[in-house]
């Protein structure tokens, strides 16, 4: 196997360091194919230290005498500090990490070779396909139909195999529709809101270009999803970039949708930052919060740190606003960018949040992320290839999905009884977004997955999730099934930096999990004895 | 009363500050002798103490009617429209004569009827008793004794009749020493802790000007260190900034001076004084206040306002004096200017990481009546109670409430109280419904007959104990369990927090910003905790 090139020593004496609150552990450090090992001497009690190469984001190390250290700096934000007796020892470690952690070929990464006890090859995999949301809409409505004219992938590549789109469009429409979209990311139904029987819908932008072309197609379709939903519903074009940056947009080819060509569509522009910016805010803000020895002015006049919590709110708001199209005011809203796989994705997901309650609950909440993440295309192997300590040059990371996990959170906070699922859902997302041993977040589309027969051969995150003994740290105690749209407050003085993620590893985290069990433990005994707790508003509750 | 011109107008709008869309809701505004009353269509009353109004302000007419905007001390801000100007400037003038009283008799409290007969409210009055408190902490013992000296408020004023001071410090040297301390307020006993043997004391700062220097005061800092049996060094922490207390010598105070004094350590905290808290606050609750705001304007505002920092200090002063009795096992000597606002602070912090009973709701009015009311924080000046100086105002007891409220923040399970427990007390310091907080110290307490004069808070607040419980709050940890708060996330927590904010429209108590309200622990608003409580 060609790992073994790479794995310059077989073993070394080391003790770990892994943070101000843990114990130091000692024992013998092996590098394997995926792991870093650290098994202490036969009369130590702990077990096994592992870690997932994959996981290592930063790596430093430095030389002294005749020992060495080296720093590990992880995507999920951990901190690790490795104390090696010898220098060639050393050295040769650091190097076996770097190569191994840096591997870019998916079929060889770890999730096509784990294989836990308990679980089955294939389970999980077929909980959240596009066929069953579609079930779901045709119970509402029959405007709608199930497209497979993506079945080989050839009209949109970041498309899955089936989309739905008007009843009144056919699958020849569509290819032409898909011509005159970037990435053949033709309109397509996002969320399908029944009470008002208006629709959420997404796309990448249109190709007008200089010459402002039009597709009769595309009208069509558009002026179908009018038509589709409830009588005289108008249509909002939300656009996640400025009227500005989608005029610029014309010059390479794209643009935005003429106000004449699309009849009773209106557009509205919310720009969201995206890419480089966002990555850099993040790697920032990280710095920040990794600073222990600043004061507190330097952190309030940290403009980059506090810029985090404004694109969260921007998101959210932009959510606010395309949920409330759809819900308050019954109207069809589109939601674009450029390619439509990153904001797009993040404003229709947190629309849905706010206005479905089923979205909330903790098998709804990883369909969603299933349908509008995963399966709609978002690139996490292009986005999460380096968190925030990498040195590497950027490429195109950028921690959108992470601004989600972060808006959910957010909202989980504003409306504590609402969500079924707790913080430890959402760092397990962020988590396992970045470096996995399951398949979930493995390729950036469909295609890709496909190829590399992901589904075959490595397990779904959800069904490691789903077990029993992890219920625990996922849910929400306080849970009560809430009915109606969760309106958040988006404000800047109501958001909250998430601790529990940013200061994850260099906290004591000791208090607040011990309070989250005891929390647990009153609702559990309180359930017992047979009293429900019940919702009264769907307003946040502070 | 005499102030109230018009006690009923009609057809009066309550803005709702927080939508964008300026929607109001139309009712009546009654005007009582106590409170200003709003009840609205939905018969849903709005209720304003008097004594609650910081500000009354009559802005210019518009076509609507006449605004009227009132900010009030627990940082409520309500915008009235009063259809007929001549109505607007009737409630104006009364308010501002009843916002605003000249004598204590006047304020509220002296009015109070809780329906109690007089054997219930003494009894309200000695639920609290501080002669039990101390034999609590294990004094007097073969170290500590009670001093009688000041039984008849002869060598200090604004100190209690009962103080605790070394054993071998005999009555001359307590004189002495007094005389040579700011106000007479000589070091004496603010906590012992029974396990070190280690004590916190208190004073103000001593007359020392450039050179002078008191044997007796020197004698007495010396029993001190040696009342501490395990430890010879003590050590004198003097909260106020270098500079500060260097700018006092010229005015003939100052700080000790090392040399003179046998085994002590000296140390500067840096905690600013109160007119820089007060104009600190006053930074906060514009920026708080303001609409629209971009993202760095808020949090340069934020930063510019200092408040954040001011709160870390008088926390990291705390945590400093309980390192010293904890780690060093040695006593510590606190004292500021006066020793009345940043001392209490401090004394008060420090004793709560040290003791866990102060951290119950009984123990949490044990340390405030120790600690600030009888060792003479000017409650009735610095909350403005009358009609005084506004340069005495000041939010020392808000930041203290503010530091409480972090610390039950990073530790979820060890306080028995919760976040409303320390809103209604903030509530009342200003409202002078009660005794508790009116005067300047005990001396001014006893001479306007409080006790039976007026009602103590404590009784009422325990009465409604289960509102004020934290259901996550395990008692099983021992006397002294420590706690060690991490100031570092303090400056996270403060950042997200203080918010002006939209959805606080739904809470009636809505504009409290600060510790209050805004403050919502990550996984459990307060609402839950009672929620859960009453679960």
């Amino acid at each position: 196997m060609e790992f073994s090139e790479l794995i310059r020593t077989g073993r070394a004496q080391a003790k770990l360091l892994r943070g101000p609150e843990a114990p130091p552990l000692r024992g013998t450090l092996c590098v394997t194919g995926h792991h870093l090992l650290l098994s202490p001497g036969p009369q130590a009690t702990s077990d096994l230290w592992l870690l997932l190469l994959r996981r290592v984001d930063s790596i430093q190390k430095r030389v002294s005498g005749d020992s060495g250290t080296i720093t590990l700096r992880c995507k999920d934000l951990r901190v690790l500090q490795l104390d090696i007796e010898g220098v060639e020892a050393t050295l040769d470690i650091a190097r076996s990490i770097e190569a191994l952690s840096s591997l870019e070929s998916v079929i060889t990464s770890f999730p096509f070779f784990y294989r836990p006890k308990g679980l089955r090859l294939g389970d999980a995999w077929h909980f959240h396909p596009p066929e069953r949301y579609y079930k779901r809409v045709a119970r509402e409505t029959n405007a709608w139909r199930l497209s497979e004219v993506n079945g080989d992938f050839s009209l949109c590549p970041s498309y899955p195999r089936a989309v739905i789109v008007p009843r009144a469009v056919d699958d020849d429409a569509l290819a032409r529709c898909a011509r005159f979209r970037q990435g053949g990311r033709f309109p397509v139904l996002s969320y399908h809101h029944a009470p008002s029987g208006t629709v959420l819908l997404r796309s990448s932008q249109p190709l007008t270009g200089p010459q402002k072309r039009r597709c009769a197609e595309d009208e069509e379709l558009l002026r179908a999803v009018l038509a589709g939903a409830r009588p005289g519903a108008r249509g909002f074009v939300l656009d996640t970039r400025s009227a500005q940056a989608a005029k610029q947009a014309r010059v390479t080819g794209g643009g935005t949708e003429a106000k004449a060509a699309y009849p009773g569509w209106k557009r509205l522009h919310r720009p969201l930052e995206r890419g480089w910016p966002l990555q850099e805010s993040f790697v920032r803000l990280v710095e920040a919060c990794g600073d222990l020895e600043q004061s507190m002015d330097r952190w309030l006049s940290q403009p980059e740190a506090c810029h985090w919590l404004a694109h969260v709110k921007e998101a959210l708001s932009t959510a606010y606003l395309a949920a409330q199209g759809v819900g308050r005011e019954g109207a069809c809203v589109l939601v674009h960018g450029a390619e439509g796989t990153d904001s797009t994705l993040l404003v229709t997901s947190l629309a849905q949040l706010i206005l479905d309650p089923s979205s909330r609950t903790i098998a709804g909440f990883q369909e969603l992320v299933e349908r509008e993440w995963i399966q709609a295309g978002h690139p996490f192997q292009l986005r999460c290839a380096h968190s925030a300590f990498s040195h590497a040059r950027p490429k195109h990371e950028a921690p959108t999905f992470l601004l989600f996990l972060d808006c959910v959170w957010q909202l989980g906070r504003q409306f504590p009884q609402s969500l079924e699922f707790g913080e430890g859902l959402l760092l397990a997302l962020f988590e396992h977004a970045y470096a996995s041993p399951f398949g979930t977040f493995l390729c950036s589309s469909e295609k890709e997955r496909c190829l590399c027969e992901v589904r075959t051969r490595t397990h779904s995150l959800w069904s490691g999730l789903n077990q029993p003994k992890e219920q625990r740290k996922l849910r929400n105690p306080l849970y009560v099934p809430n009915p109606l749209a969760i309106w958040p407050s988006v404000e800047l003085q109501t958001l909250r930096l998430w601790q529990g993620l940013f200061l994850r590893w260099i906290r004591p985290p000791e208090p607040s999990e011990v309070a989250w069990e005891k929390v647990w433990q009153i609702v559990t005994d309180k359930k017992t004895e047979g009293c429900e707790p019940t919702v009264s508003a769907s307003e946040p509750q502070l | 009363m005499e102030h109230i011109r018009t006690t009923k107008v009609e057809q009066v709008k309550l803005l709702d500050r927080f939508s964008t869309s300026n929607k109001s809701l139309t009712g009546t505004l009654y005007l009582t002798a106590t409170h200003l009353l709003f009840i609205d269509s939905h018969q849903k009353e709005t209720w304003i103490l008097h004594h609650h109004i910081a500000l009354v302000e009559k802005l210019a007419l518009t076509t609507s009617g006449c605004p009227l905007v009132i900010q009030c001390k627990n940082f409520r801000i309500v915008h009235f429209i009063v259809p007929r100007e001549r109505d607007c400037h009737d409630i104006y003038n009364s308010l501002l004569q009843l916002s605003k009283q000249a004598k204590y008799e006047d304020l509220y409290a002296f009015s109070y009827n809780p329906k109690q007969n007089d054997s219930e409210r003494l009894q309200g009055w000695q639920l609290i008793d501080l002669a039990e408190e101390y034999k609590r902490m294990g004094v007097p013992n073969s170290n500590w004794q009670l001093s009688d000296a000041n039984r008849e408020y002869k060598i200090c004023e604004t100190y209690p009749r009962e103080l605790y001071v070394p054993r071998i410090a005999s009555k001359p040297i307590i004189v002495g020493s007094s005389k040579f301390r700011s106000k007479g307020r000589f070091p004496v006993l603010s906590y012992y802790h029974q396990n070190k043997e280690a004590a916190i004391c208190r004073c103000s700062q001593p007359l020392s000007g450039f050179s002078a220097r008191c044997l007796e005061d020197e004698h007495l800092l010396q029993a001190i260190s040696k009342a501490n049996p395990v430890n010879r060094y003590m050590y004198v922490m003097d909260t106020r900034p270098k500079l500060n207390a260097m700018a006092n010598r010229a005015a003939g105070k100052g700080y000790e001076n090392e040399d003179n004094y046998s085994n002590i350590r000296f140390q500067f905290v840096g905690i600013e004084n109160i007119h820089v808290m007060r104009s600190s606050l006053q930074k906060l609750l514009e920026v708080n206040g303001t609409k629209g705001l971009s993202v760095s304007d808020f949090y340069s505002g934020l930063e510019s306002s200092g408040w954040l920092r001011h709160i870390k200090a008088v926390m990291d002063a705390a945590i400093f004096l309980a390192k010293a009795i904890m780690v060093e096992n040695a006593s510590v000597l606190v004292h500021c200017s006066d020793g009345w606002d940043r001392t209490s602070q401090v004394c008060s912090l420090g004793s709560l990481l040290l003791d866990s009973y102060y951290r119950t709701i009984k123990g949490f009015m044990v340390l405030i009546e120790k600690d600030w009311i009888s060792f003479g924080h000017k409650f009735s000046e610095r909350c403005g109670h009358l009609d005084g100086d506004p340069k005495e105002v000041s939010p020392v007891f808000t930041q203290f409430l503010e530091c409480v409220w972090h610390l039950t923040e990073q530790f979820p399970q060890d306080f028995e109280f919760n976040e409303a427990f320390l809103l209604q007390i903030h509530e009342h310091i200003h409202s002078c419904q009660f005794g508790n907080f009116l005067g300047n110290c005990q001396k001014e307490r006893e001479e306007l007959k409080l006790k039976e004069k007026t009602y103590s808070l404590w009784p009422f607040l325990l009465d409604d104990q289960k509102k004020y419980l934290n259901p996550l709050y395990s008692s099983k940890s021992p006397k002294f369990a420590v706690l060690e708060p991490n100031t570092v996330s303090f400056s996270f927590k403060k950042l997200s927090n203080v918010k002006i904010s939209k959805q606080m429209k739904f809470s009636p108590r809505n504009c409290y910003i600060q510790f209050i309200l805004n403050h919502l622990p990550s996984k459990l608003p307060c609402v839950l905790r009672s929620k859960l409580c009453c679960l």
